[in-house]
């Protein structure tokens, strides 16, 4: 559903629509009231479907991929490890980026419930960075994919490995044009 | 900004229902006898908040392309607009003839038009901070998300005016 107050030119276009739809509510309740009642059944109606069905500026393209590189003679490893993680098996000898998306549901993220998810991943990035020596361990956003956009900003990687699931791994792959593969 | 919508749709919402409620569940006439609703007062506020709009959008259209005297013109007119809709209410509440002790009917009317006030009050605070802000050229072409922010805001209210002007004073 598109947000009516998504922009200052958006919401001054949605009110224009409201005060169309108030005319036309005043002029129907003019005539008679049920028709009044009629009409303010069918413009609720309306600017619902309305702001149901008008696309989303941007939703409908593609996200952009994102590359990525490092100089020649280093090999670095972007890991994305959910909250949870005990443990990470990656290539000695490589320069490590460990991710822990604070992973949250809608509902959590509604109802502010995604701090506590990122205190979890907070936990999760402590314990990582005790075992694995030398590696440097960060919390990322909710999104898996956007925690990895946002890695790549400041780590240039050669590849990214994924402690989850098929459904993590495809996610990310759509986003980034590195070889991604499950830990 | 969902959140923002959800809770002044729960809190317009709950003065709403006590105002059908008071309106149609009694069946009485709105506004109960004795009481006129000042019409003409509300609805000269109601074009003065509609050209406010308009001014703030034109501010914000004003510095998208460069414009900054523009942007302050249209932010200086919206907020001195948003004052006179102010005073026009306060006027409004000291000649309309019945007070909050008088029954159901002015105590949701006052609560219905007062809340939509406060709203007001709070986007002329913001107003005047944007407008200081506009003349120290604290905005560009490129950095006016203040500008927007404070627009998105403004719409909002005279939005929810719409609202409460037609169903409290015309229908």
């Amino acid at each position: 559903m598109r947000n009516p107050l998504r922009s200052e030119a958006e919401a001054f276009r949605f009110l224009g629509v409201v005060i169309v739809g108030a005319a036309a509510i005043i002029a129907g309740a003019y005539i008679n009231t049920w028709l009044g009642v009629a009409v303010a059944v069918i413009v609720f109606g309306a600017i619902g479907w309305w702001l149901k069905h008008e696309p989303v500026p941007g939703a409908a393209e593609p996200a952009p991929v994102v590359t990525s590189g490092t100089p020649p003679g280093i090999h670095r490893v972007l890991v994305v490890a959910p909250p949870g993680t005990e443990s990470v098996t990656v290539p000695d000898g490589v320069e490590i980026l460990v991710v822990v998306p604070a992973l949250s549901s809608t509902r959590e993220a509604l109802t502010g419930a995604v701090d506590d998810r990122r205190e979890d991943a907070e936990a999760t990035a402590a314990a990582l960075e005790s075992r694995l020596h030398g590696a440097r361990v960060e919390v990322g956003a909710d999104d898996p994919a956007v925690a990895v956009e946002d890695a790549l900003r400041v780590f240039g990687a050669d590849e990214v490995l994924v402690v989850g699931d098929d459904g993590m791994v495809d996610a990310i792959r759509e986003r980034v044009a590195l070889p991604v593969s499950r830990a | 900004m969902y959140l923002f919508i959800a809770s002044e749709i729960m809190l317009f919402g709950s003065f709403f229902t006590a105002y059908f409620f008071v309106r149609i569940v009694n069946g009485v006439p709105w506004p109960t006898s004795p009481y006129h609703l000042p019409v003409f007062v509300a609805t000269v506020n109601t074009f003065i908040l509609m050209t406010s709009s308009a001014t703030m959008h034109w501010a914000t259209t004003s510095i998208k392309r460069g414009n900054v005297w523009g942007m302050r013109a249209g932010l200086l007119l919206t907020f001195l607009m948003g004052l006179s809709f102010l005073i026009g209410q306060l006027y409004e509440y000291m000649r309309v003839g019945f007070n909050t002790s008088d029954g159901a009917f002015p105590t949701i009317f006052f609560c219905l038009t007062g809340l939509h006030s406060c709203h007001v009050f709070i986007g002329l605070a913001i107003l005047a901070f944007m407008t200081i802000r506009a003349f120290r050229g604290h905005f560009t072409a490129e950095h006016h998300h203040g500008v927007e922010i404070g627009g998105i805001y403004w719409h909002f209210v005279d939005v929810m005016w719409i609202v409460v002007f037609t169903t409290v004073y015309i229908l």
